[in-house]
């Protein structure tokens, strides 16, 4: 492998860390996606086949793994919505660090909404 | 496939110069990535919304859910188009990761068909039941089934 150019925006520090994460909850996201389009095609074959593995997925374990998820969509939106401006913003890439800090203000902001109202789904046993 | 670099300002020759594969077809990819991530944003945001935090949320969600959902036409082209944009995005996504980290000509060619193999599937499956789904099945149990099946 020849080594990577140095001194660009994805080697070392925030550039790159955020750029793993985004690959990182990409990947994720993606064979997510795979399942959740299976198990949904469930309703085509009965409502009670559908119910059943749906049933299985009512519980904290995959609660918690569904927290997870939404926390990797959030993150890869916002930092992709990021990319967006570096790439098209003619003054991107110089607050790119800035726009990183705004990117992770708001998928606190998100989350803090977020999880208590699923949590409570999840864990109030409506 | 060997990568090397040249000097740089070095005169291109004939030989340096790849004479395949001069197309735009990553230029245009790398632009539907940006486009289509930022249709996903509403389309997800939505989705996430109306099934997760609308409501009673993660637990309200059954078949009478889904039915109801996609009795209208709204959700049926939401969730076609997130289906397809997600997948698109998703598959071309995980196509670079391949081309980065599998070295070798014979993994990067099976992974790559397990991948456009997987799309296929989820994607052909997923429009054909948005399409052909009977929210009120004929023989199924009413208290299972949407409230406006039985009116
Ligand atoms: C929610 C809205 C989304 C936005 C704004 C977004 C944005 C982006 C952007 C801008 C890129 C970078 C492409 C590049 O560097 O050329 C990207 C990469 C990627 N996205 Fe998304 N995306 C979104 C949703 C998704 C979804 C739903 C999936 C999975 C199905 C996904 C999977 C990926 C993957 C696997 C990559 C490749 C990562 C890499 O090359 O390191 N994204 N996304």
């Amino acid at each position: 492998m020849p080594e990577a150019p140095a001194g660009t925006l994805y080697r070392g520090r925030e550039g790159m860390w955020s750029w793993l994460a985004h690959r990182v909850t990409g990947f994720a996201i993606f064979f997510f996606l795979l399942v959740h389009v299976l198990d949904t095609a469930l309703v085509r074959v009965s409502p009670e086949a559908y119910n059943a593995v749906i049933g299985t997925y009512k519980n904290p374990v995959m609660g918690l793994g569904e927290a997870g998820l939404v926390a990797a969509v959030v993150y890869h939106a916002f930092n992709g919505i990021r990319i967006t401006l570096i790439d098209f913003w003619s003054k991107g890439t110089r607050y790119q660090r800035v726009m990183l800090w705004i990117v992770i203000g708001l998928f606190v902001v998100t989350m803090a909404g977020f999880l208590p109202r699923h949590l409570g789904n999840v864990f109030g046993g409506h | 496939m060997a990568v090397s670099i040249e000097a740089p300002r070095a005169p291109r020759t004939r030989t340096t110069r790849r004479t395949t594969g001069r197309t735009n077809y990553e230029l245009y990819g790398w632009v539907f990535m940006r486009a289509s991530g930022v249709l996903l944003v509403v389309l997800i945001f939505g989705h996430l919304f109306m099934n997760l935090i609308d409501g009673e949320g993660i637990s309200a969600i059954d078949f009478g859910f889904v039915a109801g959902k996609w009795a209208s036409p709204l959700w049926q082209v939401w969730d076609l188009l997130m289906l397809w944009l997600a997948m698109i995005h998703g598959t071309n996504g995980v196509r670079t990761i391949i081309n980065d980290y599998a070295e070798r000509d014979g993994t990067r060619i099976v992974l790559k068909v397990a991948l456009y193999l997987a799309f296929t599937v989820v994607v052909v499956l997923g429009t054909l039941v948005i399409f052909t789904f009977d929210p009120c099945p004929p023989d199924a149990p009413a208290n299972l089934l949407p409230s406006f099946c039985t009116a």
